[in-house]
């Protein structure tokens, strides 16, 4: 058989509509999936600013050229964007523009460590609520419904306040407040999942409820839960930059975009740049987040696949 | 006394929103080792829902259930799960949505512990006439028929003795209604499985079956051979009254 350039050979692979084994079906989904994104212009353009967010966070010291997010320059405070200090400086001197690369680092912390705890304890809840029911179900949702009763942002700043000013403090705040919508959604999805003929299937075939829960619930909970977690993640990001610019998040001198907007208030009619900067990478990832999650939305949709 | 099911006085009633509806009202019958039991009866008339009591899915609130010999509940072990398998109505529901045809194989037999899958996956397919290529497609990548398939090669490969088969076929076209039809009564005869086979084809059960019991509103009219429902020869009227109209169905399409 002539072959075809290899490219093609890879896409036949990915498209094919009998793959020979069960990685070839699972990187075939996957495939279809990006390309799904892909063709949408917004959940393009989400795709590329939170993959953008990752690059700036990872190679935040190779961007900045080795500059210390950190060393003031007395000399030099509140210069406006040049060519020697891109986004400008601020009232200690140090340059915006590697604040602002070293501000997506404690971002993307913020978003993974609230997504690490969020995500599976919505789920675990949520699932098991869902599918057990009865008892547990009532005790599960009477918490839950605790914790929705209280305002996201007063009890972030309550939690801080106890708990002390700290970005993992703020985390922990941020977190405890943002679980229960997903186990809401866990409950509702689980319950109706486990009215479904493949999971009295699997009930039939004598697995346990553990086995049942993790292998069969959970897969088909997990997406939405993840499309919320996107959509969510502006607020999140939103949260811990009001309790930076509180004073109540990461603490100075680290660089974290609230807390620069916060310490830009005081000149922003004559030094604009000092609280625009960091203000304009928070809208810009939340924007992204946001276009990503409507996205994912579409993707996992099943009515569309 | 081989009986390998033994239903007596069976009901159930679904309490939903404060509604108490009473499905399947105090029905016995009992099938014989090896025995294929038929049940028709209009929709509605609580066919699916006294499978699902016998497989242990719905709960019954009186009468008493026997597999085997062994009184059954609605809660079982393990053990008691192997003694039968359920082909479900609706294929579209019956097939979880992100596992390929080869994982839904796969479960069964990784439950009960059971050795040598791959082997035991392509022959199952092959049984039920599914090729090599349908093996690692998700299940919106297969037809209603070809569903159906998977999901009776996922309840045959655990070779269980009780069958629980709703509508099995109803989904499929007439040739391969054929091939499944024969395929179940090869495995009864090689593994004398007992079958329950609800369906809305008379001609179907009459076929397959030795005993079909009629039900309606939740009541069991009378359970009459397969000679006398072909014969069109039955006590109550309303089962002349069915037969009648499936025939003039027949006729007329
Ligand atoms: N989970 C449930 N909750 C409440 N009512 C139910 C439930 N399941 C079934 N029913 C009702 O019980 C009755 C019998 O339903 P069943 O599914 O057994 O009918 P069937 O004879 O299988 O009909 P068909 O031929 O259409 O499949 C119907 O009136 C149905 O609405
Ligand atoms: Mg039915």
């Amino acid at each position: 058989m002539s072959a075809p350039s290899a490219p093609q050979n890879w896409k036949q692979w990915l498209e094919s509509e009998s793959p020979a084994s069960r990685r070839q079906a699972v990187a075939g989904n996957a495939w279809r999936g990006l390309v799904a994104i892909i063709k949408n212009p917004a959940a393009l353009a989400g795709l590329i600013i939170v993959a953008l967010l990752l690059l700036m966070a990872l190679a935040a010291p190779l961007l900045a050229w080795g500059q210390d997010p950190l060393a003031q320059d007395l000399a030099q405070r509140l210069k406006p964007p040049s060519a020697s200090h891109w986004l400008g400086t601020d009232e200690l001197g140090r340059d915006i523009y590697v604040r602002v690369l070293y501000g997506a680092r404690v971002t993307l912390t913020i978003v993974v460590l609230v997504s690490l705890v969020v995500a599976p304890l919505g789920l675990a809840v949520g699932t098991l609520s869902g599918f057990l029911g009865g008892v547990i179900d009532v005790v599960l949702m009477r918490i839950t419904d605790i914790f929705l009763a209280f305002p996201r942002l007063v009890l972030a700043l309550a939690f801080a306040a106890a708990l002390g000013p700290g970005i993992e403090n703020a985390v922990i705040a941020i977190a405890l407040t943002a679980w229960p919508p997903y186990a809401r959604i866990a409950r509702a999805e689980a319950a109706t999942i486990a009215q479904s003929d493949f999971i009295a299937a699997v009930k039939l075939q004598g697995a346990s409820t553990a086995r049942i829960l993790l292998r069969h619930i959970v897969p088909l909970c997990l997406s939405s839960v993840i499309v919320r977690l996107t959509l969510d993640m502006a607020g999140i990001i939103l949260t811990a930059a009001g309790l930076g610019f509180l004073g109540l998040g990461a603490q100075p001198p680290t660089a974290e975009w609230g807390a620069m907007v916060s310490s830009g208030r005081e000149v922003i009619l004559d030094q604009w740049w000092v609280a625009t900067m960091p203000g304009i990478a928070i809208f810009v990832v939340s924007l992204g987040f946001n276009l990503l999650g409507d996205g994912l939305r579409d993707v996992f949709d099943p009515k569309s696949s | 006394m081989a009986d390998m099911i033994k239903v007596s006085g069976l009901s159930v009633t679904f309490t939903s929103a404060g509604r108490s509806f009473r499905a399947v009202d105090g029905v016995s019958f009992s099938v014989a080792k090896g025995e294929s039991f038929g049940i028709v009866g209009e929709s509605g008339s609580g066919k699916s829902t006294i499978l699902k009591a016998v497989a242990g899915l719905v709960k019954f609130q009186a009468g008493a259930l026997e597999l085997n010999g062994q009184a059954m509940g609605f809660a079982r072990s393990r053990k008691e799960r192997q003694l039968l398998q359920y082909v479900f109505q609706d294929p579209y529901g019956s097939l979880h949505p992100r596992q390929t045809v080869d994982e839904a194989l796969r479960e069964p037999l990784a439950i009960q512990g059971i050795a040598g899958a791959e082997a035991k996956i392509a022959a199952a397919l092959a049984e039920v006439g599914l090729e090599p290529k349908h093996r690692f497609r998700f299940p919106h990548q297969l037809s209603g028929g070809q569903r159906q398939r998977v999901a009776i090669a996922r309840a045959l490969i655990l070779h269980p003795p009780i069958l629980l088969l709703d509508e099995p076929t109803s989904a499929l076209d007439v040739s391969v209604q054929a091939e499944i039809l024969n395929l179940l009564a090869r495995l009864r005869a090689a593994h004398g499985t007992t079958s329950i086979l609800v369906s809305h084809d008379l001609a179907v059960v009459a076929h397959v079956c030795e005993r079909v019991a009629v039900m309606k509103d939740g009541r069991l009219v009378e359970i009459l051979g397969a000679d006398a429902l072909r014969a069109g020869v039955a006590e109550q009227a309303y089962t002349r009254q069915l037969v009648a109209a499936s025939r003039g169905y027949a006729r007329g399409a």
